[in-house]
Parts: structure tokens; sequence; C-alpha cells
């Protein structure tokens, strides 16, 4: 598999986890509609992906995704409004427009536009919001990808993944039930109610799961109101719950994904 | 100008087509028999000369092993994923092919790559584009099915460059399709395009707005369509004449080749008729005959169309949408012409399809239309833009040889991820990096795109060096790759092995190599070249007799200037370049004194030495050939 001397058998081994908010994020503070240096076309200042003046793409500079869109760093969304800003942003980045550009200009256009996708796939998302603005807030959320599963199985490494205090009584008793579903589908044998006591497990964390994105909402008003306050301490609080809390969900999901995998086995 | 046209062109299983936009409207270029469709069939004639299309078409029967069809379905494929494909299509691999090769199909005692064969079928539609236009044509827009993966994307480009076409873009099928229905429709909401070809099936969730057309969601299966219908039907009359007649003819290409002809035509004739009938000769003289009612073929084939429902269910998931919440559904691909499969999808998505336009035909008008937008638009097209999706999800291999996605599958395109990576031991100076496509948990499960090796890392202590590598796929669904250590800031170089690709250096020879089977395309440009130079020449005529000089030459002269002119124009409308050229040659002779006589009036020293298409008002050269040179001394 490696033909790379002394690398180790598994290219992937030393993935270091880090998604696309790096330290550049906190330092490349542009700021919405500011413009940050002259059009290399028409000379006129210019914004950040392409000039008003003459519409022309610009160079992509290091940028977050709030501020790609002007946005401030606020979790509470006006999706329709983005969905708008994306296709008005389409209409001056997309490569088809810079078919017969020359080359430097295709290759900007093309990784502005990436950038305005990568970014709207990820703001128009709730969830994958909130993450996002967590690791721009430096703080990582525990490895609760089915990725990190097998990844676990696979070395036997001890996954960074700790159970709820407040769900551990369930949970218990769940991976139980589990333990014994599996085993019976092993022996052959089939037993409707320990099937019937699942689903309704299942369908009581389900429940869960759609309430903790409700709460998740109280959090973002909290959040959106201390944006310009100033107040790191209540700041640092109310990550720390909405950390919390998209662990918890993450949690419950792979519970939930394990029961229905069980299930249809 | 004329160089700057952009054809769209859909490079089909069954059969392949070329068209553009003619003002504001997407039309399809016929071929020199009249007929819109070119059939994807090549074939090596008896002076090893390639024969694409309707011509190519008796060789299947007459000398099958000199033959090929449906090749789209071994494009960017190595010879493990065709197993199958083996067992049901006559495709003849080249006997020393290794494992992890690129395939090789022979045609005769020659053997040719899938994407060689493929750009022999766009040689043929850029030919015919040529002659359309009079005048060359070197850029494309082509089509791919939504569900192509990376390898079958380049391997489609390959075929461009080999065929001499810049490929500015591939376009996913019904997406093209979409764009078709669009131009006219102009109206928003959901559209599902269900795409059932002759090898590929493809399912597009779009939603359209104010111009901008978005897919949501794609999914598909590379291998199925009506190839798998001829297959069935094919290995029943197999089997009915070994059971009824003791024959086994499955071994005779010529035998095989005549069954799957009659089961096509019978295929055809249901989506029309309640029944049809097979009335085959079999080898010795026997005569198979079996008649095959509607519901008989509703009945063989419903495993067959089945197979697309899993595919539309999961679309419909992923974007997130009910049935009853898409609004129009679109119907593209010669296989929706069944019947059965018209029910299935009205079933599926709660209302008639559309099939206002040619299911042959529409993905080209597409194609066309995409041209047209790249091209810088027109009227019909302005506001248009086109936001596909990656069909498929693209990982890295992690420990354990797990999949680790970095761009989950229907992200819009162009898309990006950027992974950081660490060395394991002081000094390692490379870092190798699996790249797979495809949605399964394990890396083995996966389709493997290419292994790259980052080289030149600087030498660090293990763990320090910070090398950040950017994915990145464009907007025609192939991958980017770029790396750099940071903190260094030295870029890494990348050793790309694509998995199942051809190197540059294989597509550089491919291109000299084809060639040699090039002759027509070259006789064809001839002719084109000079057409145009006799176009130039005449209008320069036409300038020079309303010039003072015209009235100085004695009316002799002028009388041969006619009768030369006469002569090119007739000769002009053939096919012979030689003929032209020397009409050419003798009508610049005969208007040598005319130059001179233009020259001396006008701006004599300053034109010195040109001939009469130059000295044209002192405009310079009009045409990229100089016409043939006249000494003024």
């Amino acid at each position: 598999m490696s033909r790379a001397g002394h690398w180790a058998a598994q290219p992937g081994a030393s993935v270091v986890n880090v998604l696309m908010a790096n330290p550049e994020s906190k330092s490349s503070l542009i700021m919405p509609g500011e413009a940050t240096s002259t059009c290399w076309s028409c000379g006129t200042m210019r914004a950040v992906h392409f000039c008003s003046a003459c519409g022309k793409v610009q160079p992509p500079v290091p940028v977050n995704y709030f501020t790609f869109f002007a946005l401030p760093r606020k979790l509470n969304l006006d999706t329709a409004l983005l969905e708008r800003e994306f296709y008005e942003l389409s209409r001056k980045l997309h490569p088809d427009l810079y078919a017969r550009a020359d080359q430097q200009e295709q290759e900007w256009s093309m990784e502005q536009s990436s950038l305005l996708n990568d970014a709207y796939r990820t703001l128009k998302d709730p969830i994958k919001r909130t993450e996002y603005l967590l690791r721009l807030e430096g703080v990582e959320l525990e490895e609760q990808s089915k990725t990190a599963t097998e990844k676990a199985r696979a070395t036997g490494e001890v996954k960074k993944q700790v159970v709820p205090p407040d769900l551990l009584e369930e949970v218990f008793e769940l991976n139980m039930q589990l333990e014994e579903l599996r085993m019976q589908k092993k022996m052959g044998e089939d037993d409707p109610a320990l099937i019937e006591e699942l689903r309704k497990q299942k369908l009581k964390f389900e429940e869960k799961y759609e309430a903790l994105f409700e709460e998740l909402k109280g959090y973002w008003n909290q959040w959106d109101k201390l944006v310009d306050s100033g107040d790191e301490e209540a700041r640092g609080k109310v990550r720390d719950q909405m950390l919390d809390l998209l662990n918890r969900r993450n949690y419950i999901r792979n519970l939930v994904r394990d029961v229905n995998e069980a299930l249809e086995n | 100008m004329s160089s700057d046209r952009i054809v769209g062109i859909d490079l089909g299983t069954t059969n392949s087509l070329v068209a553009f936009m003619e003002g504001d409207t997407p039309v399809v270029i016929p071929g020199d028999d009249g007929l819109n469709l070119v059939p994807s069939v090549v074939a090596l004639d008896e002076r090893d000369q390639i024969i694409v299309g309707n011509s190519a078409r008796k060789y299947l029967i007459e000398t099958p092993e000199r033959a090929v069809y449906s090749i789209k379905r071994l494009m960017g494929r190595g010879i493990e994923d065709i197993q199958d494909e083996l067992k049901l299509f006559p495709f003849r691999l080249a006997e020393d092919m290794q494992a992890g090769e690129v395939l090789r199909i022979k045609l005769g005692d020659k053997t040719f790559t899938p994407p060689e064969i493929s750009a022999f079928i766009l040689r043929q539609l850029k030919r015919n584009a040529e002659r359309f236009f009079n005048a060359p044509v070197t850029k494309a827009v082509i089509t791919v099915p939504a569900y192509f993966n990376d390898a079958q994307r380049q391997a489609t480009k390959d075929a461009g460059r080999i065929a001499g076409l810049e490929v500015l873009r591939l376009v996913n099928e019904p997406t093209a399709a979409s764009l078709a229905y669009g131009l006219d429709k102009k109206q928003n909401g959901i559209v599902a395009v269900y795409d059932l070809g002759g090898g590929t099936f493809d399912i597009s969730i779009l939603k359209l707005h104010d111009g901008i057309f978005e897919v949501i969601s794609t999914n598909g299966d590379t291998h199925l369509g009506g190839d798998d219908i001829d297959n069935l039907l094919i290995r029943i009359a197999l089997d009915d004449i070994k059971g009824d007649m003791g024959l086994d003819v499955s071994r005779s290409g010529e035998a095989v080749a005549t069954i799957r002809k009659a089961v096509i035509e019978a295929k055809i004739a249901l989506s029309a008729q309640a029944s049809a009938k097979l009335d085959i000769e079999v080898p010795g003289g026997k005569r198979y005959q079996r008649e095959v009612t509607r519901e008989q073929f509703e009945q063989l084939i419903q495993p067959i169309i089945d197979r697309t429902v899993g595919p539309c269910k999961q679309a419909l998931k992923d974007a997130k949408l009910k049935p009853e919440q898409i609004d129009e559904a679109v119907l593209v691909g010669g296989s929706t012409r069944i019947p059965k499969v018209r029910a299935l999808v009205e079933d599926m998505f709660q209302r008639k399809p559309h099939t206002d336009l040619n299911p042959d035909e529409v993905v080209a008008l597409g194609a066309a239309v995409q041209a047209n937008i790249l091209s810088g638009g027109s009227e019909a097209t302005e506001n248009m833009l086109l936001l596909d999706v990656t069909p498929l999800s693209l990982g890295i291999e992690v420990a354990g040889g797990v999949t680790d996605k970095i761009i989950l599958r229907n992200s819009t395109i162009p898309a990006s991820a950027t992974q950081y990576y660490t060395t394991q031991v002081d000094g390692q100076a490379n870092v190798a990096i699996h790249v797979l496509q495809g949605e399964r948990e394990l890396a083995k499960d996966c389709r493997s795109l290419a292994r790259f090796d980052l080289r030149g890392v600087p030498p660090m202590p293990a763990g320090m060096p910070r090398i950040e590598v950017k994915f990145l796929i464009d907007a025609n669904g192939i991958l980017h790759v770029s790396a750099r250590e940071q903190r260094s800031g030295k870029e890494a170089e990348i050793e790309v092995q694509p998995s199942y690709g051809l190197t540059d250096e294989q597509v550089e020879s491919m291109i000299l190599d084809s060639f040699d089977y090039a002759e027509e395309d070259f006789r064809q440009r001839q002719v084109i070249e000079a057409r145009n130079e006799a176009e130039t020449i005449m209008a320069a005529l036409d300038k020079g007799k309303k010039s003072p000089a015209w009235e100085q030459l004695t009316s002799d002269e002028r009388k041969r200037i006619a009768k030369l002119q006469k002569a090119l124009n007739q000769v002009k409308a053939e096919d012979e370049y030689q003929a032209i050229r020397k009409a050419i040659d003798a009508l610049n002779q005969g208007t040598m004194r005319l130059a001179e006589l233009m020259m001396d009036s006008a701006v004599a020293t300053a034109l010195k030495g040109k001939t009469i298409d130059q000295a044209d008002l002192g405009e310079g050269p009009q045409s990229g050939h100089p016409v043939a040179k006249a000494d003024f001394k």
C-alpha cells in the first residue's frame, strides 16, 4: 500500500483532525462589506469577492464563512435571505461566467465559488452552523462520527466519547436490550416483546433528540445578545452549554442509529 | 467568431448527438446521412480504417470481432469492475491485460482504450459539426451521467482531448435535460428528471429559481439501462433455441448479434403495440419464431426497471422532499418510451411526466444551451445558471481502512475541503494519501480515485510538519489536489497515480496515434480551409469590382475574371480541396493586374507585395491562411 519508505502502513494514520476553521480564522477579521484593496482589473476599491465597480472576480483572501456573507457571528439567521445572497453571489462568481476569461481569473472564480458553496452549505444548516461557530470560538466537538467509531474499533483506541451523565441509566438499559437482541438474532430466535420495547425506547430518544434542538435555539438567542457585549465570561458559558448540548445530541443520534441497525439486521 | 463556436455533445451509450444554439433555439446537427442520431458503434474496416455510426452497424453482424458498441460502460473502469459486463457484452479485451491497467479493447488485431474508442465517436460528431458550419470546431460541452465518478468523468474528458476537442465543461445529463426544458418554460419550482438511457440511469432533483437551476440531489446507477433489457431478452432467446432445437449458438458472435438486433426491434415495437413477433434465422437454416405480448414483456423487465426505485427514493430523501412536493417530472433517455417505465415514474412522483421533448435529443439540446451560456450567453439564456452537485462523497483513507468523508455527496460544486497531515517519523520526507469516492464506510468498498505521494516535506521531528492538503472538486465534478507545508510555506510536490485513468503522456501519445485513423478528418479540414479562402478572395474581388481600378481593365480581362470566378464558385461546393485550391490559384493569377491597379491607385507603397484579398482597402490579412503568394516586382 505504501510506497514511501518508512511511512506507516496506513496512509491516513496521522491525519490531524482540523477543519476549515483554523488559527487564521481569528486573525482574518475583514469586516463585512469592507474594501480590502483595489481591484486588480479596474483599480477601484473593492469588496471581498468581486469588484463592485467592474464586476470582476477577485483573488480569494482567507475569510471565515460569516465574513464571506458579510454576516455578524450570530446564530439566528434568515435562511431565505441567505439563499438569495447565495444566488446573487453565484451569478457573480460561478466558473461558467469565466469560461472565456484567462486562466488566472478562471482559477480565482473556481476558488471563490467553492468557498461560496462551502460557506452556504455550512451556514444554511442550523447544526452545522452552530458547530462551525463553536470551532471558530476554538472548541472542538467530541468525535461522535461513525468514522471515529469505526476507527476506534479498528485500532482498539478508546473513542473520545463520554455518556452524558443524565442519560447514563437509560443508555445502560438500552445497551443491555440491544445486546440481548443481537444474541437472539445470532441464535435465530425472535422476541417480539423485546423488539417492541426497543422501538419504544428508540421513540423516546428520538423525542429527546428533537427537544434538544429547541433547547439549542434558546442558547442561540442568548449567544446573539452577547455577541456585541464584550462579556467574555457570559459568552464562554453559553458556548460551553452549546457544546455540551451538541455532544449529547450526537450521542443520542448514534444511539438511535445503533438501534435502527440492530432492528434491521 | 466561428473559432469560438462551442457545440454541445451527448456522448451516449447507444447513440451520440451534437447540437448548437441557432439564435434562441438549440438544434441537433445531422450527420451526412441526414440523421440526427449517430449510433455509438465503432468498427475497423478491411483496410484498418475506423468507421463510426450507422455505417459501422453492419460490422456488428458481419464481422463482430471488428466492431464494438456500448463502450461507455467501460469508461474509467478497471478489469475487476467489469466482470459482469464481460459475461453479457461481446467486449474483446487484449490478451495481455494486467489488473490495474487501463482497459484495452480489440478491434481486429488492433487494441484501443475506451477513451480512444469514444474519441472516434466524438471525432465523427466534430466532423458533422464542421461540415455543417463549414468551419473548424474545437470546443465542446460534453454530457456525462450524473452518477459518473471521477474516473469516468476524467476518461470522458480524455476522450475529448484525443478527438481534438477542448472540453469546456462536463455537464450532467439530467441537468442538461432540465436546461432544455427550462428554456421555454421559465418557471420556478421543484423538478425531478428521470433519465433511463441505453446503459445508465440517473435521477436528479432540481430547484428552479429565476433562471438558476440548482440541483438539490442526484442518484443513479451507471450500469442500468436499455442494454440490460436487451441482454435479458437475448438470454431468453438463446435458452429457447437451445431447449427447442438443441442448438447452442451463444458462442457465435454473428448469431448473437442477429438475435440482439431482432430483440431490440421487438422491444421498440412493444412500446406501441400489444405484441411483437421474433423471427430469427438460426445457423443451420432453421428459424426461431416466437410471439411476445406486452404483458409478458412487462413482467420480464419488471425487476430491471424496479432497480430505478431505490435511487429515486434516496434522491428524495437526500433532498428532504416528499413525492407530492415535486412540481414537475421530466423523462429523458430512449428507455423512457417504454409505457411501463412511464407508469412507474407517474406512480413514484404522483404526476404525469413531461415528454414534450424527444427523449433521445433533449440531453444534446441542453448541452447546446450550456455551451451558449459558456460562450457568453444570448437573450434566450440570459440569467440562466446551472449549480450542479457532486453525486458521490469524497473521502480519504484513515487508520483501520476506514473512509473519512471530507466532501459529502450532493454538495454544490465547486466544493472544497482542507485536511492537515503530519509525519510519524523524524525527518520523514513523504506522506502518502489515498483518495476515495463512494458512500461506504470502509475504504475497500469505495472507489479508489488516486494515491498521492506528498514529496519533499522539509526534514523536521515527527509530528512537527503541518501539511495542508486542499481537495477541490471543480464544476466538472473532477478532483484537484494541492498541498503546502505550513511551517516552511513550501509547496509539497504531489505525485498522482490515477487508479484507472490515463496519464498525460498516454493521452498525448493517443492524440498522435489517432491521426493514423484520421485521414478523413484531415481531408475535411483541408476542404473547409480551402472554402474559407475561396470566400475571402471572392469577397475581396467583389469589392475590387466597385473600385476605379476595375474600370481600367480591358473587357477581355474582365470577362476572363468573371469566368474564373464562376469556375471557383462551382468547384467550391464540392468536397475536393485540390480542385478548390487550383481554382483559387487561377483566380489569384487572373486578378493580379487588378490588384496591382488597386494598389497603384490607393496606397501603393504600403501595400506592395499583397494579393487581391489583402489589397482590399488596406485592412490587412483577413484570413488566417494566406493565399498563394504573388510577387509584384
